[in-house]
């Protein structure tokens, strides 16, 4: 009797139907808790760590040995280059600037990314994937993660680096650089390619596309989730979809839904600009989006 | 002919007095021992004395946050040598790259180390971010250290930047240009940024000029930059690499359960 009711007791702290804790379940324990074999540190790690560190400082010293650290010519505020480069770790959010303003492209979208990346642990309530590779198990996470750092920052580093040249145009690796190209920007703001003239009817226009943007978008979110399949054997979640936004919760949803809605909109805007030439989608007199 | 022992030799060398005087007594290999050399080390005892098997793999952890510490060690350790020589005022600054690359010695060894060993620790914390993100190494109990390292990512960054502008040259001056001018467009803050009518912010008083000590970028974003990237920046950095560091070894390394 006293067996099973601590038995009972023991078993309900951590499940939900327990209720109280506001934390939400996902297994906690102690990570040095496994029954996985344990090395000593010494000399197992600090082996391959000094080997590693000797590999390292020797390919960084051949390295420099043959080759210099740029070095220009004194600087001068009145000459400006063409084009002027940020340091190349930066140069995604340059590129960045062809699609947004400064404002947008230059401080609130690291401003994005910088509390995004913080909030990772938080948003993901996946229990599954802890301390091994797996893509089955975490899919939508390892998808997002790719689609945010390979393709929107590794790549347009990769761009803004060798494929921009004088006035920021395109300009193939090996082409001449052409400081006298001229690219025809017949770019229109997208109220206006909708006959709209006033300041007042384009930035009511304008908002109501981002906030329909952002409806949809939650909405189109909100459904995907919902309609995951139950019994996934992969998943965290055998309830499928409304098992996940039960536990995930209004304010997990809100967040990560801002944020990737905020992530694909940089590809919409560039989309725009690429097929249609549109500038900007909101125009007031002090902010254009 | 006698047959050569090693043994022998090596029991001669080490009972010797001059041996004895230097180690006085050998290191066993015990279990014991294995922890204490770990536990008992200042240097060492930042790991955890025994680490789960999967976790030494290179396949698992690819080496690249302990590379990132080591490329700030290189940096740091060439980075007091370019002290000794570099005087961050606009007169010398340029000429003092000069004088690293042709009239010190290995100055322009130190130079290029310190700069491949910055880009290395930038590419080596971004693989190292991946990474933790592949194996899922930040959920539950290792949130927090997360966000310590996307700190410690953000801080590689400006540590970074900062250095950017030292060689004072038309690459350095500019580079830092477009990448401050950024601060210039934020909003409310910046002269150039939305709303900056609000506060009354003006070109030698918004969040640029904060950054650059002035309206331009001149000798005092000069002196600024090199103490933000010489003392700043580092000091930071080792602050959050300590809790970075003692939380692993607290939560020790994240594998399947």
């Amino acid at each position: 009797m006293r067996a099973a009711g601590a038995g009972a007791g023991g078993a309900g702290a951590r499940t939900p139907a327990a209720g109280g804790s506001k934390r939400i379940e996902v297994p906690i324990k102690k990570a040095s808790g496994g029954v996985e074999e344990k090395l000593h540190t010494w000399p197992f790690l600090v082996r391959s760590e000094f080997l590693m560190s000797i590999l390292v400082i020797i390919v960084l010293t051949v390295w420099s040995l043959l080759l210099n650290a740029p070095l220009e010519q004194p600087s001068n505020p009145t000459r400006t280059p063409n084009p002027s480069k940020a340091p190349w770790y930066f140069l995604g959010l340059q590129e960045m600037l062809v699609f947004f303003d400064p404002w947008y492209a230059g401080v609130v979208l690291p401003c994005f990314i910088i509390v995004g990346l913080m909030l990772i642990p938080y948003l993901d309530i996946n229990p599954k994937g802890n301390g091994y590779y797996t893509f089955r198990e975490r899919s939508f996470e390892i998808l997002t993660f790719f689609i945010g750092f390979h393709i929107l920052w590794v790549s347009f580093i990769i761009i803004g680096t060798f494929f921009r040249g004088p006035g920021w145009n395109w300009f193939w690796p090996g082409q001449v650089w052409d400081p006298h190209l001229v690219e025809a920007l017949t770019n229109v703001d997208l109220p206006y390619m909708f006959g709209l003239r006033d300041y007042l009817a384009s930035a009511i226009f304008g908002l109501a596309v981002i906030g329909g943007y952002f409806v949809v978008g939650y909405a189109g979110l909100y459904y995907w989730i919902r309609s995951r399949p139950a019994g996934d054997p992969w998943s965290a979640f055998p309830g499928g979809g409304p098992e996940i936004l039960k536990k995930w919760g209004p304010v997990r949803f809100g967040i990560t839904g801002f944020l990737v809605l905020a992530m694909a909109g940089v590809f919409i805007k560039m989309a725009l600009r690429h097929a249609l030439n549109i500038k900007y989608i909101l125009v007031t007199p002090w902010i254009n989006i | 002919m006698a047959k050569f022992d090693w043994k022998e030799t090596k029991r001669q060398i080490t009972d010797s007095q001059v041996w004895q005087s230097i180690f006085r007594h050998g290191y066993e290999d015990t279990p014991r021992n294995r922890i204490l050399m770990v536990s008992g080390n200042v240097w060492l005892h930042l790991h955890p004395s025994k680490v789960q098997k999967h976790a030494v793999r290179m396949r698992f952890t690819w080496c690249m946050g302990g590379i990132t510490f080591l490329l700030f060690l290189v940096t740091v350790v060439t980075g007091v040598y370019l002290m000794f020589y570099y005087r961050p005022t606009a007169e010398y600054a340029y000429a003092d790259m000069k004088y690293l690359e042709f009239d010190m010695p290995f100055g322009m060894l130190m130079r290029n180390m310190h700069r491949w060993a910055a880009h290395g620790m930038v590419i080596a914390v971004w693989l190292h971010m991946f990474r933790v993100f592949m194996t899922g190494s930040y959920k539950p109990p290792r949130e927090f250290n997360w966000v310590v390292g996307v700190i410690l990512l953000v801080l590689t960054l400006l540590l970074s930047f900062t250095g950017y502008l030292l060689p004072w040259d038309q690459l350095s001056i500019w580079a830092v240009t477009v990448g401050s001018n950024m601060a210039r467009a934020t909003p409310l803050l910046g002269h150039g940024g939305p709303f900056h009518e609000v506060l009354g912010v003006n070109p030698v008083y918004d969040a640029r000029a904060f950054i650059f000590g002035g309206g331009e970028i001149g000798p005092h974003t000069l002196l600024r930059f090199y103490i933000l990237h010489c003392i700043f920046f580092p000091l930071i950095a080792s602050l959050f690499m300590a809790v970075h560091f003692w939380r692993i070894r607290r939560d020790g390394m994240s594998g399947p359960l």
